[in-house]
């Protein structure tokens, strides 16, 4: 362990080559200014978020109420906890483009082992319970064998996943035959809750999108291994010469994206009960847009786990708004939620 | 070494060909060396086609020795082009079957591979230009949209609300609108509340539903227009507990929602209408069976959609295909 890693990394960060960011200790005399900035940079997205809100309440009463605010939430949770994930492994520099495709080899495999064990353990809890172990630990794994091609093998993150993406998706249609795998009835009937019930009033994927979320924010601005994400990101040449175990942090970044993979397919399971090969489709852009939308830089260094959030829920809330009129013709939806977030992008666009 | 054996294998089986040939005139049976190209199984119905393809390369090439047959499968329209020529110069085919990722981009590959004296049958979506066919063999997309519309017609006694889904942005999806709303005109009391691309695609049907089941507050019908995304549809119908609607009508005869319709499990799915992956298997042994005999296919073939209720679905109950 390098004797001061804080210390050192909050060198590393501050240099010339880093670029602005809350979180980042600026010079004395600049933190003023460098705070407003970034408060202003850092209220796009929600200012962004209000104004859509606003409009879709004008556009339809029926979209302020509860039902529909839980229904936007709940859909938002499988890519707002990708997101997050995919905050970590975008401020560290990498992209991960085969999350989509991992969600579905994850959501299939769950699939076929708990139809293949229901016989022999019986309780479906128990059933459920290992499915869920199992797509904790295969999207544990899957990160691990992105992280160390990307760090043993030295090949670029974006190659690696996206030959990943493919191989994922093909071994998906392979398992399934072309069709679709689905859950036994009873199974499906025992594991629904996890999609379906509430914790007081509030669907429980909202709980689970809203704890990772606060875990997430947790990691990255209050321990030493986020701001090595952070330092890595800003500059990765500094962090190694301050001691900073480069490579292992960002085999965990991509482990850590791999295992909220797991968690959204968890949830994503008990909604439809089946996986099939267009399971997850471009769910990598809309985790991408979401964090970019939020803040974040692609080419990384800083970006926060709130603003991440907000980007995820924006972007559900368009499509919900677009579904629940009928001003703009159908097939301009796509160009709708591409005019957003370029907008939104460019509202907290920033100085470099 | 092995391909000496297969060609001599191959010009032995040719010869006793030609003898048994002029031994019985009427029995001719010509040499087909046919090339199968076909989307990748990525969806549902995508994948029914690979293994109807498949099911059909073994039925067919039992029954008829002089047959070969090479199946392809693609995963965008430039690489079964790149397939398409492969079939040509390395698998010296004479007869394609081809069923074309995108109708504009492959017509051009096709027509080269006709150009060089290959018969060839289209299938399902069609080509710009026909003259790069021989023939065509497709499903009756406009039945599709009328038999679900005169069926939901007839369920909501001429009057009611309907929200209806659409597939992908294409033009079967657009026949297949274009003929419900057609029948949907001579019901003056049917209002059509909205129609909404959710992409074939149940997820994406589940959203839209949700959505239109916040907007709307009676709704009758459900014309999901896919068995996919009437899967979908259920789970947001389910969710929301609501009780107004009385019919969800799928479309393409998958074998999960023939079962239901047999089972009488789910008091919403009462009728399908045939869309089958199976036509893929039907255009490969017209195609395979006229040209073993040497004769032609008509120029047009359409494998009519079918109303599938209780009393037929068993008929349209394939378990062992994966759609």
């Amino acid at each position: 362990m390098p004797p001061e890693p804080t210390d050192a990394v909050k060198q590393g960060a501050a240099t010339p080559a880093a670029t602005g960011g809350a979180l980042r200790p600026a010079e004395p005399g600049t933190r003023a200014g460098g705070r407003a900035r970034a408060l202003l940079h850092g209220l796009g997205p929600v200012l962004g978020l209000v104004v859509l809100c606003i409009t879709g309440t004008l556009l339809n009463g029926d979209f302020a109420t509860l039902d529909n605010v839980m229904n936007v939430l709940t859909r938002t949770a499988f890519i707002g906890i990708i997101a997050v994930g995919m905050c970590f492994v975008i401020i560290s520099g990498g992209i991960d483009l085969s999350v989509g495709s991992m969600a579905a080899l994850i959501a299939g495999a769950m699939i076929l082992v708990m139809n293949r064990l229901a016989p022999s353990l019986g309780s479906p809890t128990s059933v459920i319970a290992l499915g869920i172990g199992l797509a904790l630990l295969l999207g544990a794994l899957f990160g691990l064998t992105h992280g160390l091609l990307i760090t043993r093998g030295g090949i670029e993150p974006f190659i690696v996943t996206l030959g990943t993406l493919g191989i994922f998706r093909a071994y998906l249609t392979y398992f399934a035959d072309g069709g679709a795998l689905t859950l036994d009835m009873d199974l499906s009937d025992a594991y629904s809750p996890v999609y379906y019930a509430n914790l007081l009033g509030i669907p429980i994927p909202v709980w689970v999108f809203l704890a990772v979320a606060l875990l997430g924010g947790l990691i990255l601005n209050r321990t030493a291994y986020g701001r090595y994400v952070q330092a890595i990101g800003s500059n990765e040449q500094v962090a190694r010469y301050a001691a900073v175990d480069v490579n292992r942090i960002k085999v965990l970044t991509y482990m850590l994206l791999g295992i909220c993979v797991g968690i959204a397919t968890v949830l994503y399971v008990p909604r439809l009960g089946s996986a099939s090969p267009t399971t997850g489709l471009l769910w990598e852009l809309e985790a991408i847009a979401a964090v970019i939308v939020g803040g974040t830089a692609l080419k990384g260094g800083s970006g926060t786990i709130t603003g991440t959030v907000v980007g995820a829920v924006l972007l559900s809330v368009i499509s919900n708004i677009l579904n629940l009129t009928s001003i703009i013709s159908v097939y301009l939806n796509s160009a709708v939620q591409g005019f957003v977030i370029i907008g939104v992008a460019f509202m907290q666009r920033r100085r470099k | 070494m092995k391909s000496v054996l297969r060609k001599l294998a191959l010009g032995a089986s040719t010869v006793a060909a030609l003898l048994t040939a002029s031994g019985a005139l009427a029995q001719t049976q010509n040499q087909v060396n046919m090339g199968v190209a076909i989307p990748a199984a990525t969806h549902g119905f995508t994948g029914g086609i690979v293994w109807w393809a498949n099911q059909a390369k073994k039925d067919l090439e039992k029954a008829h020795p002089g047959l070969k047959i090479t199946v392809k499968t693609a995963a965008n329209a430039p690489e079964q082009a790149n397939q398409l020529q492969d079939l040509l110069t390395v698998n010296k085919i004479n007869t394609l079957v081809v069923f074309p990722f995108e109708s504009a981009s492959l017509t051009k590959p096709v027509a080269q591979v006709k150009s060089k004296g290959v018969y060839v049958t289209v299938v399902d979506r069609g080509l710009t230009d026909t003259s790069a066919q021989d023939a065509y063999v497709a499903g009756d997309n406009t039945a599709f949209g009328k038999l679900a519309a005169e069926y939901l017609a007839k369920k909501l006694n001429g009057k009611g609300n309907i929200v209806a889904l659409r597939g992908i942005p294409t033009t079967i999806d657009n026949e297949r609108m274009d003929a419900f709303n057609a029948v949907m005109k001579n019901y003056p009391d049917i209002k059509l509340l909205d129609a909404r691309y959710a992409n074939w695609n149940r997820d994406d049907a589940f959203k839209v539903m949700q959505d239109y089941l916040t907007r709307f507050k009676q709704i009758d019908a459900v014309w999901a227009a896919d068995d996919d995304m009437a899967v979908g549809v259920l789970k947001a119908i389910e969710q929301a507990k609501r009780t107004d609607i009385k019919e969800v009508f799928g479309g393409a005869g998958a074998k999960g929602m023939v079962k239901t319709i047999i089972d009488g499990k789910n008091k919403l799915i009462q009728a399908d209408v045939s869309y089958s992956p199976k036509f893929i298997y039907d255009a490969i042994k017209l195609t395979a069976e006229a040209r073993v005999k040497g004769e032609k296919l008509p120029p047009n073939t359409i494998i009519p959609s079918v109303l599938i209720t209780k009393e037929n679905a068993k008929d349209f109950y394939f378990p062992d295909s994966p759609f």
